[in-house]
Order: C-alpha cells, then structure tokens, then sequence
C-alpha cells in the first residue's frame, strides 16, 4: 500500500519536521492574533462610530475573503508594489495574523457583550473604579468563557496554516511530495500511503486540541 | 493597472468563477445532505452506524481540506481509484462540509428538551407529528446560523481547489500571473469575483437568520 516508504531511511523524521514548520508559523500567529484580538475586540464594544465603522468593515473583510486570496495578496501583491522581497513565511505570519485577530475580536466582543450591563452598574454603585470593574468582575468571568475558544482557534490555525504549501513553503505536504517523486520507480503506491500519513498527522496534531477546548467549554459552563 | 488588461482578462476569470461556483454549491448540497443523513443517525443513536458517524465527523473536522484533497486526488489512484478533478473537489468539499453541517444540525436537534417529547407523546402524538409539529421547527431555527457560517466556510474553501489542478478562480489568478506578470490586474479581478460569490451569499445569510428568528422567538 506504500506505508514501508514512510520508514526509509529519514522520511519520518523529515514528514514530521515538515509538520513542525506548518506549526511553528500557526503558534506564532495565534499568538499575535491573540493579543491584537483582545485589544480590537475590546475596541469595538466602545460605541465609537468610527471605530465601528472600521472594525465592521475589517470583520466583513475577513469574512467574506478566502485565506489563500489575502496570502496571495501579501505575498505577490506586496513584491509587485513596492518592489521589495517578503519572505513566503512573513507574509503567512501576516496573513494568518490579520485573520487571527479578526475571528478573536470577535469572540472577545460576543464575550464582552454577554456579560449583563446590570453587572457594570452594580459595581459602579458599590464604588468600584473602572479598572478594579474590569480586573475583579468582567475579566475572570469572560476568561472562563474565552479560553476554550481560543484554545479551538490553536486548531482552525493549524488547518489554515496548511495553505502555506501554495506559497512554496516546504512543509509536510511538500515533503510527502517529494518522497514520492523520489521513490516514483521502487514504490509506485507510495502516494497512498504519504497522504494517508499525512493525513493522520494532521489529525493527531488537531484531534487532542479540540477534546481540551470541548472538554473546557464543558467544565467551565457556569 | 491597466484598464485594457483587466477588460481582456474578465472572460477567462468569468469562466473560472463559473466552474468555481458551480463545484462549490454541488459540494455544499452533498455537505447538506451528509449533514442531514449523519445528524439524525447519531440523533437516535443507531447503534454502530452513530460511532462510525462519530469518527467520521471528527476526522474530517480535524484535518485541512487541502489534505483531505491530495489524499483524495493523490493518494487513491496509487490504489486503483482514480476520480477526476472535479468530482474529487465536489466530494472533498462534501465530506468536509459534511462533518460540519452534522455538528449544526445535532446541536440543533438535542437543544430541543426531553421534556417535550414526553408532552407531545402523552398529548397523543404520533411520532410523525412529533418530529414534524414540534421538534424539526425548532431544532432547524437553531441550526440556522451555524448552517448559513457553515456555507460561507465551505464557498471560502473551494480556492483550495486550484491544488488538484482545477481551472478554478485562484489557479487562474495564479497561472496568468506566472505567465504574463499582470500581477495588480490579476487579483484585484480574483478579489472581485470572490466579493461577486460571497458578498450576496453573506448579506442573505444574516437577513434568514432574521427571518427564523423573528418567525421562531418574535424578536
């Protein structure tokens, strides 16, 4: 079935560092995305109309623009522009960022806007500042709350990242390509197994995640 | 950018956003479908086929479609399978969509509580008009939202098809890129014709979910 081409020599190890690429991009822009997300999402409960205006408009520009067209935006788009070089991986980074703090701003704003305005009130009329509001009452509960859908949003990075393969970053689907094609003579069924392989890889980087996000949602319901 | 090049460019990019469309809804309809067929066999618990449908569900939620696709593409013809492009697009977006429209539609049917089951039965019921008048008019008016998110995902993903070498609107961008250097001119016509596809698809989406609710819940 061409499973026996997985263990040749390094092709394992060299499968599982091409994972380890598509990852490592995915963890440094959730990270971005993350702290940008917080920032922007509590932005938008501010009421300001500009602001408004601006935020509704990126969401909507998020929303509705495939990943893989911003990539290519950034990616030929900002060469073409200003004649300079971005390296395939920065501009992901970017792309996968830009992305990131839209779908987290949003979560952090539908979390921000759950929490009951009788809540802000009260603290207001037991004389609480702005800021003690904040630290003791609206953000432990909205940590509850945010945590397991950040935690989901680690996954859908993960399954994003994969597009990165199209910008010519050689990653674990570009590596499976390449055993392939170098064993095309001595496993003609390697591409099944590859695939397969690779398939299952990334299940079992994706799989864990989300149980620890459902199992958290669940935990944390109340 | 050169308005003459864009002018010139606009039939090729027309029939890409055809083909485009095209696979991405028949895509979207079997994703239905599955989601449909899965939901209500883990629904009732059917033994066997529920945890089969489980594992598919969250196989398929967990990988990216552009791996389910080389797999599909790729991998099987090594073992005799051998499907063309657009089907393969057609049935990969299916399967993904698939186990997402199972979660929508799921959820949907077990918000609704036990406890009106056991009335509309003891009220004399039959299963038919159980299901019919009481539970699938309030189970659908939940899934809305997560159905609707759901096709604007799956139309999103169909730019992975240009992988598996389909003409489709994003290996059309890329090929005339390659070949001609209208880098500008190329994706700002891939950047229209994908607002063309989701924009309308986005503005009806959250005017139904309006709707049901409105009809559902009055407000």
């Amino acid at each position: 079935m061409g499973f026996e081409v997985i263990f040749k020599g390094k092709n394992f190890i060299r499968l599982l560092s091409g994972l380890c690429v598509a990852l490592r991009i995915s963890v440094i822009s959730v990270a971005i995305s993350i702290v940008l997300g917080i920032v922007v999402g509590m932005l938008m409960t501010l009421k300001k109309p500009v602001i408004n205006a601006v935020t509704r408009v990126y969401l909507e520009i998020v929303r509705i623009m495939p990943q893989m067209v911003l990539l290519f935006i950034v990616f030929f788009g900002f060469t073409k522009m200003t004649g300079s070089n971005l390296s395939a991986e920065l501009s992901s980074i970017i792309v996968f960022s830009f992305w990131g703090t839209a779908e987290m701003a949003d979560l952090v704003r539908g979390c921000l806007i759950s929490i009951p305005v009788i809540q802000y009130e009260s603290s207001k009329a037991l004389g609480l500042s702005r800021l003690q509001t904040y630290v003791y009452v609206i953000i432990p509960q909205i940590i509850r709350r945010l945590i397991p859908l950040s935690i989901n949003l680690i996954t859908r990075m993960i399954k994003t990242t994969s597009l990165i393969m199209m910008i010519g970053i050689v990653e674990v689907l570009k590596v499976g390509q390449q055993i392939i094609e170098a064993n095309r003579k001595s496993a003609p069924k390697a591409a099944f197994g590859v695939f397969a392989v690779v398939f299952l890889l990334y299940f079992l980087a994706c799989w864990p995640i989300s149980c620890l996000s459902k199992y958290l949602e669940k935990k944390w319901e109340n | 950018m050169d308005p003459e090049i864009i002018r010139e460019y606009i039939p090729i990019f027309t029939q890409a956003f055809i083909l485009t469309v095209k696979i991405g809804w028949i895509g979207i309809a079997l994703a239905f479908l599955i989601g449909v067929l899965c939901a209500f066999t883990t629904y009732f618990k059917i033994p066997v086929a529920a945890a089969a449908v489980r594992c598919y569900v969250e196989l398929f939620r967990n990988t990216p479609l552009l791996v389910q696709l080389f797999f599909i593409y790729y991998g099987l013809p090594a073992v005799g399978i051998r499907i063309s492009a657009e089907v393969c697009g057609a049935i990969g977006l299916g399967l993904l969509g698939g186990s997402y429209m199972t979660e929508s539609i799921r959820s949907g049917l077990e918000a609704i509580p036990v406890i009106q089951t056991e009335s509309a039965l003891s009220l004399g019921m039959t299963n038919g008009q159980l299901f019919r008048d009481v539970i699938l008019p309030q189970a659908f008016t939940i899934s809305v939202p997560g159905i609707v998110a759901n096709v604007i995902f799956l139309l999103k993903e169909t730019s992975v098809f240009s992988a598996i070498s389909l003409m489709d609107l994003m290996f059309t961008a890329k090929d005339l890129i390659g070949l001609y250097y209208n880098t500008m001119e190329s994706l700002f016509l891939l950047v229209i014709f994908y607002v063309i596809m989701l924009l309308p698809v986005s503005l009806a989406g959250t005017l139904i979910e309006k709707k049901v609710r409105y009809r559902m819940f009055g407000d």
